[in-house]
Order: structure tokens, then C-alpha cells, then sequence
């Protein structure tokens, strides 16, 4: 017999009252949990995808749609651009390097990306298997595309026109995979790679009657070799220095028809906006700690007054009123401790669950189960809500008065 | 063994107790009896170190226990006073063998022996997972008696033992008292207004009540 098997035996002698407080509490520290998880690993998962990138240029439209689409590849592009224009652009002095993006295809839901060899070095790929696409309608795919659809090196299939998955299918002509990546973590997993000349020769019509376009090797750096008006959708630009970031963007807005965004700047405000409704969540996850907490202070106040003759009982056969006072204490600790365990178990269990189904949403890159260090803060805070809850009735516990509770 | 000298106490100025002074040896009994209002358990609680007196001490093995402060004062009733209620009042959300445990724990006590012992020694034994809930009155009043026992105390003080129980469960619990007493070789005191008792404990004294 040991202290904190008194207080258990007490707390399971009433067990849906006990039941009850660990669920209420478990609630509101599961939304805490979530949030924190959902906001650490979306906010590192936004850093990561868009590191590297400084600026987005774009067709006119929302600079947020511009970068959700074309960084993160989830919302839809806002247009497409010349590509003259777009290679005026990219010619700036204060411009290291411009990759061109052309977007608009998808294979069962992954989107295929049309790009060069800078992509794949921005995200610092590494291939698993095969090697990167040298010839038109040659791709490669990120590791959960080859995944999902088992696909491997050497396998055909048909893109569809479009960005989700219930488009209609481009029937001419296959492409070929020709490598895999490696796992890395960042939106490339989730992509099809290949060249802007494929992503062409599926839409111009009079391309796919050169047949000898097929053969010829696409190009691995810039921007294609061609004479005709051609579109791309998007540039990913990296500065060559700071100043950059004061004069381009706003060259690019004023003097062309295109657009220029900053990813920092457009997610920043995309967390600004989420933050009133994340705020609230918060909020609301607090109220219901604060119930929890009341509640269980409540219930170790109701039980001191059935209690008193057991803790006069306790202090006859050698209790001191300190350890009576610690036996409530006790109480009030496991009961949150235990509250705080089930809610960050509630929580990840949440997540996991609204994982689910969820391969090429926003929300794919979260890992339900992996517990941070702020998980330890939640316990810790509970822990004191069960300190701050029992601390009067505990008191109550250290006055009992012997003689006068055993003579009633 | 047990000495209380010059006690006096008062609940306020109109209630002034009237209280004999007690020397008992280890082995030997004392009945106090009185009607209710006499201020019995009152002696009793001064007795077992629950209720200090206005004046006077009270020793229990040579150690005058309100001159212990706090926690010491717990240990020391724990270990060396056993007190009987009358009611059992043991504690429901533990087992029998819990509620001995627990009275063990408090005292600084480890000795497991003599929980089997003591449990043996009531015929509860097979009763020592069981529990409160399910026990017969008689039943509870030996688990009670087991617990305040089984740290084999230097004084037993028994408060009314036997005043809810029928003539037979009454004799055996006095029965079972004496005779546990003895063994340990410990001073008991049973306070109660029940005359089936004197035919048991000759020794005896009376409170006067209110004076």
C-alpha cells in the first residue's frame, strides 16, 4: 500500500465520475494537441517545400492561388504566361536562376509537372531508380506517386487534361517512366516529372504530327528551343542578391502583363488569416481545460464531504494531516496526468484518422505519430490544472478535525 | 503501560468533564461505563492521542504523547494505539487485506506477517480479498478489530464495540478483544453504556457525566 495506490483505489471506487473528468479534460487537451502538431508540421512542411524559391511569376490572378498552386501544387494555376514575356523576365540582372513550370496535366490525381534538371536540383532529388527524362514524354515520379500507383522504371500510362483526377484522358499518346525518386519529404513525392516539351506535344495538335519531334532530346537547362507562341504556366525565381527582393517584384507587377509573388510573404498571410479561426479553436480548447479542471474540483469537493470519516479513519491508524493533504493532491494529479495521456493520444489518433484518404490533399504530409516537445508542456499543464483544482479541497482534507468527525 | 493523570477538559465553560485518572499494566482491563452525554468518548479521544486535554498528561509506554507535535504524534498513535469505532467504519474502496495494509503504511509499519496473522486469528481470512460491501456486520466489526490490531498496539481503546451488535455477536467480539489483548500483552479499554459488557470485564469504572 503506497500513497498513490490510495488515491487510485478512490478514483476507480467511482468510475464514471472519474471516467467523465479524464474524458473532459482529454477533450480539450486533444485539440490542443492537434493544433500544435497541425501547426508545426504544416508550417515546417510550407518552409521546406518553399525553400529555395524567392519569387513566383505567374499570370495575373491571386498571388496566394499562384503560390498554393505552383510551390505547394494544390490550388489550381491562374493562367498561363507567354513564354517570350517570361524569358524577357528571367533575363533581369538580379535573377540567378528562373525555372519554368507548365502545369495542367494530372494521372490519377498526381500532377504532372512539366520542368528541366533545375527542379530536381532545387529539391535536391536523388533517384532510387532509373535516371531523369532526356526524350519527349519521358518522366519520373515522386515516391509516393510510384507508390500509390505501383508503378516502376519502364511502365506506360495515359495523363488526363486537367488537374484533378476525373478529367479527360489524352488518348495519342503514353508516357514512359523512365525513373523513381527517392523519398524526400518535400511536394516532389507527390509529383510526375518530365520535360515542358511533353506537356506541349500532349496539347499542340500540329506536334504530334512531327514525328520527329519524338526523338529529339529535350532541353535539360532553360527554357525550350522553339519558334513558335508557346505558354508556360509559371517561373520558380531565385535572387542573386537581396536587393532583389525590393526591385523585382514590383518591376515584374508594373511593367507586364505577368504577376510576381513571394511565398514567405503570401504564407505568412495565409497563416494570418487561418490564425483567427485557429485562435478560436485554441480558445474554445482552453474553456473546455478550465470545465474539466472546475469539474474536477467539484467532484474532490462533494467527495471530501462523504469522506470525512474515512480521512478521520486514515489519521486514527497514523495518517499525518500532510499526507492526507497529499492523498487529495494525489487525486487531483493522476486524475489530469491521465487526462493529459488519453488527450494526446485522442489527439494523434485524430490526426491519423483524418489522414486518411487524404494522399494528395494539403493535409498528406502530416505524420500523426511522431510526439513533440510541446506534448510535454500539455502534461505539465494539466498536471498543475489538477494541482490548482484539488488545492481546496485538499486543505479541507489537512483541517479535518479527528475527534469531532468520530464522535458525529 | 497507560496513565492518564489530572485530565481535565471542557467543551466550553458549562461543560466541565469529570475525569478520573487511569493507570493500567500491560494485560490488564478496564470498562469505563457511563450514559450517553458522559463524556466517555471524550476520554477515549483524550486517551487516544485524538483530543488534547486543557491540562494533564497522558503517557502510553513512557512517552507522554501530547508532548509529541504533528506528524510524530500520528506516527505514534498508529503504531502503538489501536482504536475500535463503533460502527467499522473501515474504508469501502479498499479490501480487507487493503484497509490492514493501509494501517500498517501510515504507522511506518512493515510487517506482512501479521496480517495474515491477525487476519487468521478473526477468522476473516478467506474474506481478505473481498470487499467491504460484501461483508456481514459482524464481519466488518472483526475486520475492524484486525485493523486496529495489526500493528500490535501497546493500548487497545474500544468505543461502543458492541452497541449495534446482537447478544452472540457481542459476546464474541468482547471475546475476540480480551483475548487478542492478552496475547499481545496490551492495555484495553472499552468505553460503552452496554451492561452485557461487565460480565466480561470486571474491572470497571463509572462516568458520572456532567458535573
Amino acid at each position: 500500500m503506497n500513497m498513490l495506490k490510495l488515491s487510485w483505489k478512490y478514483l476507480i471506487s467511482k468510475p464514471l465520475n472519474t471516467g467523465l473528468n479524464i474524458l473532459l479534460l482529454a477533450l480539450g487537451l486533444a485539440i490542443i494537441a492537434v493544433l500544435l502538431l497541425v501547426q508545426d508540421q504544416f508550417e515546417s512542411q510550407m518552409d521546406k517545400d518553399a525553400k529555395g524559391i524567392d519569387l513566383v511569376v505567374g499570370a495575373k490572378g491571386s498571388p496566394l492561388q499562384l503560390i498554393l498552386s505552383s510551390v505547394y501544387h494544390i490550388d489550381f494555376p491562374t493562367g498561363n504566361i507567354d513564354m517570350k514575356e517570361a524569358k524577357a523576365v528571367s533575363r533581369n540582372r538580379l535573377i540567378k536562376n528562373a525555372i519554368p513550370l507548365s502545369l495542367g496535366d494530372n494521372y490519377e490525381g498526381y500532377r504532372i509537372v512539366g520542368t528541366n534538371y533545375d527542379y530536381l536540383e532545387l529539391y535536391e532529388v536523388e533517384f532510387e531508380k532509373g535516371k531523369a527524362w532526356q526524350k519527349p514524354f519521358e518522366v519520373v515520379l515522386g515516391q509516393d506517386v510510384a507508390k500509390a500507383l505501383q508503378l516502376g522504371v519502364g511502365d506506360k500510362f495515359m495523363g488526363s487534361h486537367g488537374i484533378g483526377s476525373s478529367s479527360h484522358e489524352h488518348d495519342h499518346h503514353a508516357y514512359v517512366v523512365t525513373g523513381i525518386l527517392a523519398k524526400s519529404g518535400r511536394v516532389v513525392d507527390k509529383l510526375v516529372l518530365t520535360s515542358i516539351e511533353s506537356v506541349w506535344f500532349t496539347h499542340y495538335e500540329e506536334d504530334e504530327h512531327d514525328h520527329s519531334a519524338m526523338d529529339r532530346p529535350v532541353a535539360t537547362k532553360g527554357f525550350p528551343n522553339t519558334e513558335g507562341d508557346r505558354e508556360i504556366t509559371t517561373l520558380l525565381i531565385q535572387y542573386r542578391s537581396p536587393m532583389a527582393a525590393v526591385q523585382l517584384p514590383r518591376f515584374i507587377n508594373s511593367r507586364s502583363s505577368l504577376q510576381a509573388a513571394s511565398p514567405t510573404f503570401e504564407i505568412s498571410r495565409l497563416f494570418e488569416l487561418l490564425g483567427v479561426g485557429i485562435k478560436m479553436i485554441k480558445g474554445l480548447a482552453f474553456v473546455i481545460v478550465s470545465i474539466a479542471g472546475l469539474s474536477i474540483f467539484i467532484a474532490l469537493y462533494n467527495s471530501l464531504k462523504e469522506r470525512k470519516y474515512d480521512l478521520a479513519v486514515m489519521r486514527t491508524i497514523g495518517a499525518s494531516k500532510k499526507q492526507l493533504f497529499f492523498h487529495i493532491v494525489l487525486e487531483g494529479i493522476i486524475l489530469t496526468g491521465l487526462g493529459a495521456l488519453v488527450g494526446i493520444l485522442m489527439g494523434h489518433l485524430f490526426l491519423s484518422i483524418l489522414v486518411i484518404g487524404q494522399e494528395q490533399g494539403a493535409l498528406s504530409s502530416i505524420t500523426p505519430w511522431v510526439f513533440l516537445k510541446e506534448e510535454v508542456w500539455i502534461v505539465l499543464f494539466a498536471v498543475v490544472v489538477g494541482v490548482v483544482a484539488s488545492i481546496i479541497p485538499a486543505s479541507g482534507a489537512y483541517r479535518t478535525d479527528i475527534a469531532k468527525q468520530l464522535t458525529k | 503501560m497507560i496513565l492518564a493523570k489530572d485530565i481535565s477538559f471542557q467543551y466550553d465553560a458549562n461543560h466541565q468533564f469529570d475525569i478520573p485518572d487511569i493507570k493500567l499494566d500491560e494485560g490488564e482491563e478496564l470498562l469505563i461505563l457511563g450514559k450517553s452525554g458522559s463524556g466517555k468518548t471524550t476520554v477515549l479521544n483524550i486517551l487516544g492521542g485524538l483530543l488534547k486535554p486543557q491540562s494533564g498528561t497522558v503517557e502510553i509506554g513512557n512517552t507522554s504523547i501530547y508532548d509529541l507535535k504533528g506528524a510524530a504524534l500520528d506516527k505514534y498513535r498508529g503504531a502503538n494505539i489501536g482504536v475500535i469505532f463503533q460502527k467499522p467504519h473501515i474504508l469501502s474502496p479498499l479490501t480487507v487485506e487493503e484497509n490492514l495494509q493501509l494501517a500498517q503504511y501510515f504507522s511506518e509499519k512493515r510487517e506482512k506477517h501479521l496480517i495474515e496473522k491477525m487476519l487468521n486469528d478473526l477468522g476473516i481470512a478467506h474474506k481478505k480479498n473481498s470487499k467491504i460491501s460484501s461483508l456481514s456486520e459482524g464481519e466488518a466489526q472483526r475486520v475492524s478489530i484486525a485493523r486496529a490490531l495489526v500493528n500490535n498496539p501497546k493500548v487497545i481503546l474500544a468505543d461502543e464495540p458492541t452497541a449495534s451488535l446482537d447478544d452472540e455477536n457481542a459476546a464474541m467480539v468482547i471475546h475476540m478483544l480480551k483475548e487478542q489483548a492478552s496475547r499481545m500483552k496490551s492495555a484495553l479499554i472499552v468505553v460503552t453504556h452496554d451492561q452485557r459488557v461487565k460480565e466480561h470485564i470486571s474491572n470497571y469504572i463509572l462516568m458520572g457525566g456532567v458535573s
